[in-house]
């Protein structure tokens, strides 16, 4: 019967094979593929035999399937499309012969996943074959179960898969408890079903048994308290059969270089951890085999290592007695200087969990963690270098920052600036004294060049101005590695420091003896004229020799030619700079000295934290970026690169034009609810009110607002004088010498300026506008548009005039609109001073009018004018015939002792004076 | 638990793939793509294990081929390494000193191996010989029921 089926298929597989020519074979199409050439050859071939393939695949009960399935496999390892198999592989399985499933199950494998719609199918025929008789054909079963299990797969399936791991036959038990391992991950509830069978299998002699239950029960314990403690019980058998394990003799089968069986004791070991974790007498049961197993295992080879490792994780989960502890840590000192990479690797990313357990036992492999920045692995030096930052503490503070700054200078460059921030936050945190930690910083500067992160500029910067006893010497210093820079372009952050310092403090070169002005300024110039350096260096420069020019003072026709050669600059901002200076230079240079003073210190914010404050940084500095953008109306041609430092230089080059105002700038950069704090004035004065009315009024969360309208208030009080800025050309609407000027105030044709979005308050009495003082050429004064806001509601104030001015003085009219109507004018006459050195005292402002008219005075706002405050008095007039203003002004006050008396007549208001 | 397991050619072309995690086909390319060429990148000083996402990934090159594996936060990067050695042991024991061509023409045989190794992405088997005998009675199954001889041309071929 048999050979009479035998005969009988054989030849309906000849008449097939007449019928059919075969298909290729499955190496000849493997052999095929790689004789393709190019990408589009193979695609031809792929294309082709997926043709041939779906054609197999049509016909019913092909016998050439499971080769075609075989194909498709190959041909989807090549990353083509071979979904089309799914189902045929279904048919595969459910075919009786052995060679069709394991294709059939290779290919379920390979081409389903979980959420394939095909699963109720599979799940079918997987149990139908985890009940066969045939052990491979459930061997295959199995296998597929636990590559593929999916939640619904698992909740139908785990009965069959209880019932295997009671199986006689071990080649199915440890599939099974495989199979148990992977739905228990899937469906933890799934679990009780299985804890009978896990008692047993816990204790056999088969290793392969004993790995799989053990992999089950870790899972089971860490998925499930409960089951957890069960396990906990059998930590003595567990211990028993790891100390067999290890003593047991030589066995050819489990050996692997002089090791027993290595995979089983790191699983049993693994199930330790977890079952000791957190339990003290759990911890004691096992501290023994623990000790045995860190003493006595091979380390010669890697399999040794492994299970050293994870006896060092043991240890460390475990509560292991302490001395056990120092034992694991030693172990991991023993590994780095291994000579397999790859064990000082584990023992570093070891060491770095561990540090945090064990500091002291850690510190003493300090020197040995060091020599691993020296390791030729870069991910091993990366390491080391990590670890070696968890080690730096105030005792050895020193050495370590020496190690690692030479680490710093020979690091690559995706290396240099992790370390170069981590070096700055040390020497924040550690600083033993400013001196130290501006050594410090001035090393990473040079070690690192340009990778330094931007906010280690400005830190610097901020650090030397706090400190005023290491500013001499900070210049200095920076002067001479600025001066032997062989390739600026590379240390551009050290340039900037170096630039920023000698700006700010350059009068202390002066004192050292061989440092010719003339060499500095030539340095300047080489820095300004490089062509690789950047536009934000540029900014420094230019900014510091600006600077320079008010403290040395011989140097100002010098410094005024190099800055002039900026005035065509391709970058507007540099050209605003330098036409800025010059402007300062030819008309207004009396106020050269108190516009480039010395910056107020920049208090170093001790409480924020590295970490955090670059991350606080970054986006204050995106809203004083935005604020730049928006509140300043700036047109400035911002480099792309542009960073917090160069905000916070522009911060900085717009404050310290306004030394009085006493501000601490900087550190708003860092913390937006310092921001507000550091607006406030240093001497606080009526018009003071205004601007802390104007952040209550806002809201002191909107930033924007917030410096949008206290930038220009606070900026324009100290007014200077009158400043001609026509010549700039009619279109630029920024001046970031002065942006108390510029602030919301566009200039166009030289005869108009209009507020653009200033804050103001509703109360105008109270308001101060940002840019009166814009008034300056005697014919604009008839056309002088001022503060005309657009609040949305009403525009307040109309077009002022200027109605006195002297050389102490000057006195505007500002017609209030909101107030005014057909028969009254409204205004607010504001008084300020010329220079901020000098103060006005009793001033007292007198006026008559024509009888016709009727005016009333209110009381004035103050009588004395300090730090370029602004006296104010609001002035009705009442016109009930409409008839030609005319004014007649006494205006008495005294400057320095000296009283004066003047008397002024104006004719001229505007025909529309105080008309909306 | 391993999640999955590569195997690719020096020129960056996929020999072998098991993936213990279902993962959508294009998921599965992706990171295929991603880590054949962060390891091929890697020059043969640095050492054999890479922080990848969540996951530890354990790499070794033999030959020509490079045996990629991703792990748990919890394993044992050491220990897996010895699981390729002992897969790469069994290759060259099935294939007799194995090479990437072994694989290349028999690359399902190489499945078959693998799968007698681990399941699941576990350990199943710690001794080799009961993997390779546990193959080559199922090889010899199915080459009972190949007819031979004439009609040879059943089997894969």
């Amino acid at each position: 019967m048999e050979v009479a089926n035998t005969i009988k298929q054989v030849i309906n597989d000849a008449v097939e094979r007449v019928k059919m020519p075969a298909p290729l074979r499955l190496r000849d199409l493997i052999r095929m593929i790689r004789a393709a050439r190019t990408a589009a050859e193979e695609r031809e071939v792929v294309n082709k035999e997926c043709a041939n393939i779906r054609n197999t695949f049509r016909d019913e009960d092909s016998v050439w399937r499971c080769r075609s399935v075989a194909k498709l496999l190959y041909i989807h390892m090549l990353g083509y499309p071979a979904h089309f198999g799914q189902l045929e592989c279904l048919k595969l399985i459910a075919s009786p012969r052995f060679t069709d499933k394991r294709i059939g199950y290779l290919g379920a494998m390979l081409l389903l996943d979980e959420r394939q719609d095909t699963h109720l199918l599979i799940t079918n025929v997987l149990k139908n074959d985890l009940n066969s008789n045939a052990q491979f054909v459930v061997g295959l079963a199995l296998c597929t179960l636990g590559t593929i299990a999916s939640v619904e797969m698992s909740r139908d399936l785990a009965p069959e898969i209880e019932k295997l791991l009671k199986s006689s036959n071990a080649y199915l038990r440890k599939k099974a408890a495989l199979c148990a391992f992977r739905i228990v991950r899937k469906v933890p509830e799934l679990m009780e079903m299985f804890l009978p069978a896990c008692r047993t299998l816990i204790a056999e002699k088969n290793h392969a048994v004993l790995i799989t239950a053990v992999t089950l029960v870790t899972e089971m314990c860490e998925k499930s308290p409960d089951t957890y403690n069960y396990f906990k019980k059998m930590i003595p058998t567990l211990v028993r059969t790891m100390k067999t394990l290890i003593l047991s003799g030589y066995s050819p089968e489990h050996d692997v270089s002089g090791v027993s069986d290595p995979f089983l004791q790191v699983k049993l070991l693994r199930l330790l951890r977890v079952l000791g974790r957190g339990d003290q007498e759990a911890a004691e049961a096992m501290n023994d085999l623990l000790a045995q197993v860190a003493t006595n295992t091979e380390t010669s080879k890697n399999v040794g290592n492994a299970i050293l490792y994870e006896t060092v994780h043991a240890i460390m989960d475990v509560q292991s007695e302490s001395g056990l502890r120092v034992l694991a840590v030693n172990i991991l000192g023993r590994f780095l200087l291994n000579s397999d990479k790859n064990i000082r690797y584990v023992a570093l990313t070891t060491l770095q969990k561990t540090v945090t357990l064990d500091q002291n036992a850690v510190q003493r492999h300090r020197s040995t963690v060091l020599d691993c920045l020296k390791d030729p692995d870069v991910s091993i030096r990366r390491r080391a270098m990590e670890l070696s930052f968890q080690l730096v503490v105030e005792s050895n503070l020193e050495s370590m920052t020496r190690e690692l700054l030479a680490f710093l200078s020979r690091s690559e460059p995706e290396v240099k600036s992790v370390c170069a921030s981590n070096l700055v936050s040390i020497a924040e945190r550690y600083a033993p004294s400013p001196s130290w930690h501006f050594h410090t910083l001035y090393e990473i500067l040079q070690a690192a060049g340009n990778y330094v992160r931007d906010d280690v500029v400005s830190s610097t910067l901020q650090l030397v101005s706090d400190s005023p006893a290491i500013q001499a010497e900070a210049v200095s210093l920076l002067w001479e590695a600025v001066k032997n820079l062989k390739n600026l372009e590379d240390y551009q952050p050290l340039v900037q420091v170096c630039c920023w310092c000698i700006g700010e403090y350059g009068d202390s070169l002066l004192s050292i003896p061989d440092v010719p002005m003339d060499e500095v300024l030539e340095s300047f110039q080489q820095i300004l004229w490089s062509p690789h350096v950047s536009i934000i260096t540029r900014q420094y420069s230019i900014m510091a020799l600006e600077k320079l020019s008010a403290r040395v003072p011989d140097t100002t026709n010098r410094i005024r030619s190099i800055v002039d050669a900026f005035g065509s600059h391709l970058n507007v901002d540099l050209q605003q700079r330098a036409i800025e200076f010059g402007a300062l230079c030819r008309s207004f240079d009396h106020l050269r000295g108190p516009i480039l003073e010395k910056m107020p210190p920049m208090p170093v914010d001790k409480d924020s934290k590295r970490g955090t404050s670059n991350g606080a940084g970054d986006t204050n500095s995106n809203d004083v970026d935005l604020l730049i953008e928006d509140g300043i109306s700036t047109s400035r041609d911002r480099d792309p690169t542009s960073s917090d430092s160069n905000v916070l230089l522009n911060i900085i080059d717009g404050l310290d034009g306004d030394n009085d105002l006493g501000m601490s700038s900087s550190s708003a950069v860092y913390d937006s609810s310092d921001f507000s704090f550091a607006m406030g004035f240093k001497n606080p004065q009526p018009p003071i009110t205004t601007s802390s009315n104007i952040f209550g009024g806002v809201g002191g969360n909107d930033l924007l607002d917030l410096l949008g309208g206290s930038f220009g208030d606070e900026l324009s009080t100290p007014a200077p004088e009158p400043l001609s800025l026509t010549s700039v050309g009619p279109n630029i609407t920024s001046m970031p010498l002065f942006p108390n000027f510029t602030h919301s105030v566009a200039i166009n044709g030289g005869t108009e300026i209009s507020g653009q979005s200033q804050q103001h308050e509703l109360i105008p009495g109270q308001y101060f506008p940002s840019s009166f003082f814009s008034m300056n050429k005697p014919e604009q004064q008839s056309s002088l548009w001022l503060g005309a806001e657009h609040d949305g509601i009403m525009s307040e104030y109309g077009k002022a005039i200027l109605a006195y001015s002297d050389e102490h003085i000057w006195i505007i009219f500002v017609p209030l609109l909101a107030y005014s109507s057909q028969t009254t004018i409204v205004m607010q006459v504001r008084a300020g001073g010329r220079s901020s050195q000098s103060q006005v005292n009793d001033l007292i402002f007198q006026a008559a009018v024509p009888k016709s008219l009727q005016l009333t005075l209110d009381p004035p706002s103050g009588t004395s004018i300090v730090q370029g405050t602004v006296i104010t008095q609001r002035v009705t007039i009442g016109n009930p015939s409409k008839a030609t203003l005319k004014m007649k002004l006494k205006i008495s006050y005294s400057v320095s002792g000296r009283s004066q008396e003047k008397i002024q007549e104006i004719h001229d208001f505007p025909a529309d004076f105080g008309m909306s | 638990m391993m999640q999955f397991m590569l195997l690719f050619s020096r020129q960056g072309k996929l020999r072998l793939q098991k993936w213990y995690v279902a993962q959508p086909d294009k998921a599965r390319k992706k990171i295929t793509r991603d880590l054949v060429t962060t390891i091929l990148a890697r020059k043969p000083k640095m050492c054999s294990f890479l922080e990848w996402r969540d996951l530890k990934i354990v790499y070794k090159r033999y030959a020509s081929l490079y045996f990629c594996c991703a792990i748990e936060q919890q394993d044992n990067e050491l220990l897996c390494l010895e699981i390729i050695h002992r897969y790469v042991e069994l290759l060259d024991k099935y294939f007799g000193s194995v090479c990437e061509l072994d694989i290349i023409f028999n690359f399902e045989k190489a499945y078959f191996i693998l799968d007698e190794l681990l399941i699941g992405g576990e350990v199943q088997e710690t001794s080799k010989k009961n993997v390779l005998k546990a193959i080559a009675a199922q090889d010899l199954l199915q080459e009972d029921e190949t007819p031979q001889g004439f009609f040879e041309d059943h089997g894969l071929g």
